[in-house]
């Protein structure tokens, strides 16, 4: 077996994913057979191969970059207009830090 | 005025020769799309406020004598996971489903600055993870070719609009072929550009180095106006690319004589089904046109599915993230924690695909595992990169079947994602490689189900494939 039930309930907690116990037992089932097909990886010797970070690989280290420009940003009303539950100009989230 | 089968060029006719103005277009584009839409659901929800403002822009210039741009007038649809100021945008995903964008996406600029007229948003899987459009929170889009079958996805909507005729073009996204197999399915032009080639700012992120914003068409022509528009470098997405933009258009001569097209050896096998045999006559129909065809070999083939979902999870687990509650929108009810809150509204909000997705990301990622799936996967994905590279030493184009199998029954292959996965496997090796490529409808099944060719060409080589793909359609295709 690729994934056990538990190894499931601890990446769904690195995740922040709440999952409940039919769907814990449903993706390690999924899980195990996905990550049965990637051990198809294993056939490779990929030794000397270097890793692909990125597509346009004959472009200049530099090509990515812009010029430093300030440029006016969205502002506090229209980036807090999709919050659940904005407040004085702020995002606001259950208690953190008991004091 | 057939609105259903109208191209680029007859609306620009029309609008130039004032036979219609673009606001009357625009205002029956919209009566007809929302009367048709319910038969397959391609569209959410319709803009028609903003479609009405674009056509009355275009009319401006017009009566003033200007240029109105490539798609004056032109009826568009844009797939849901590309943002619209003002207009709700909702990734197919019961965690976004009143989200409303503060800004737009680089590409809906161009269109509009182009001339053209937004007529709504289109369903497609939940954040753009599928290959059949059943995984949206707001149920399934039907293909119009054949009602009771899935018009592919992710993309579904947009092509099931264009095939439907409720836009002329539409703007798809393409991560793994999401672009190309609903073409494919639903018998239009879909077009993945080179990675970077269109920018990805307003494109809602699902695997960054392997999404693509793309256009479908009914023509190639049509596709390849909208690449023209949508295409070029924006300072807001640091991998959009420096290369300047040809006029795509200027390359559709329907001369392909000596052009040398390679048919990888490793897909033969796969091409003895009903599907494969349309694509061998298509590739036939290629050689009379006087391409030259030769075998090639993509030899690490077999490693490219398992290579992309772990690349493609490993992104989506961290770009998926931000869904935690605080900004966008949804948030569970009555959680005392913040943890608690971040978990509860992401195990409430995302879909069963989402959440194998980001789990199997998550997982790929964590201590322990990097080295044996996520760089692996690169290193094999730079294999996979350099198989194209050689092959278009010797040939100017690969032609390959999109996928396996053409539409198929709505819950079908609901219940096995590997099954489903695999399935991408014609899609997923020009993905991996961020080379050109797109589908290009070739003929119909014996129950008239449309099966699309697919043309890939190497790093910015768009216009050799829109000629070859152009001059495949004036000769009629496969018939």
């Amino acid at each position: 077996m690729k994934i056990t039930e538990q190894e499931v309930r601890y990446v769904a907690g690195l995740a922040n994913l709440s999952l409940s116990d039919a769907e814990v037992a449903r993706f390690q089932g999924d899980l195990d057979q996905i990550l049965g097909h990637m051990d198809k990886l294993n056939e490779l010797d990929t030794g000397s191969a270097a890793p692909m970070s990125q597509v346009l690989y004959e472009a200049a280290d530099t090509a990515t970059l812009r010029p430093d420009v300030p440029a006016p940003p969205l502002g506090n009303q229209a980036a807090l207009a999709n919050a659940p539950d904005p407040g004085a100009g702020y995002y606001k989230v259950p208690l953190v830090i008991e004091r | 005025m057939e609105i259903a089968s109208l191209t680029i060029d007859q609306i620009r006719e029309g609008l130039l020769a004032r036979r219609f103005r673009a606001e009357e277009l625009a205002a029956e584009a919209l009566r007809f799309a929302q009367a048709d839409n319910p038969k397959t659901g391609a569209y959410l929800h319709f803009s028609p406020e903003r479609a009405l403002a674009a056509a009355r822009r275009v009319d401006e210039k017009i009566a003033r004598g200007e240029e109105p741009g490539a798609l004056a007038g032109v009826p568009v649809a844009v797939k849901d996971v590309i943002v619209t100021r003002g207009v709700r945008t909702t990734c197919g995903s019961k965690l976004l489903e009143n989200y409303i964008p503060p800004y737009d996406a680089t590409a809906i600029e161009l269109l509009e600055a182009a001339g053209g007229v937004i007529l709504g948003k289109t369903n497609c899987d939940e954040f753009a993870m599928g290959s059949s459009t059943e995984n949206s929170a707001f149920g399934p889009v039907r293909n119009p070719v054949a009602l009771d079958r899935v018009p592919g996805g992710s993309s579904g909507g947009s092509a099931a609009a264009v095939a439907q005729g409720t836009a002329v073009v539409s703007l798809g996204s393409d991560t793994g072929g999401s672009i190309r197999q609903p073409a494919s399915f639903c018998g239009v032009s879909g077009v993945t550009p080179t990675y970077g080639r269109v920018s990805r700012y307003g494109l809602t992120a699902f695997a960054s180095s392997l999404d693509h914003i793309g256009p479908f068409a009914r023509t190639v022509k049509d596709a390849a106006r909208v690449l023209g528009v949508i295409a070029g470098r924006d300072p807001r997405d640091s991998t959009s690319a420096e290369a300047p933009v040809p006029d795509y258009t200027n390359a559709l001569d329907g001369n392909v004589k000596g052009l040398k097209l390679g048919l990888p050896r490793e897909y033969l096998k796969d091409m003895t089904s009903e599907s494969g045999s349309l694509i061998n006559r298509g590739v036939e129909a290629l050689r009379r046109l006087g391409c030259e065809v030769r075998e090639i070999s993509l030899p690490h083939t077999d490693y490219a599915i398992a290579s992309y979902y772990i690349i493609a999870t490993a992104e989506a687990s961290s770009n998926l993230a931000r869904y935690d509650g605080v900004r966008y929108t949804t948030r569970s009810a009555d959680s005392a924690t913040l943890a608690d809150m971040y978990r509860n509204t992401r195990g409430e909000g995302f879909g069963a695909e989402c959440k194998r997705r980001i789990m199997l990301g998550t997982y790929v990622l964590s201590a322990g595992y990097y080295d044996a799936y996520y760089l692996k996967a690169q290193k094999v994905r730079g294999l996979i990169a350099r198989d194209f590279r050689q092959a278009f030493d010797e040939v100017d184009a690969v032609v390959a079947p999109v996928s396996p199998f053409p539409a198929f029954r709505l819950g079908e292959k609901v219940d096995d994602p590997l099954a489903m996965y695999l399935s991408d496997i014609f899609t997923i090796t020009g993905s991996l490689a961020g080379i050109p490529c797109m589908s290009v409808p070739c003929g119909c099944t014996a129950e008239g189900l449309p099966v699309g060719m697919q043309i890939l060409t190497r790093h910015f080589g768009e216009s050799t494939m829109f000629k070859i793909a152009d001059a495949f359609e004036r000769a009629g295709g496969v018939n």
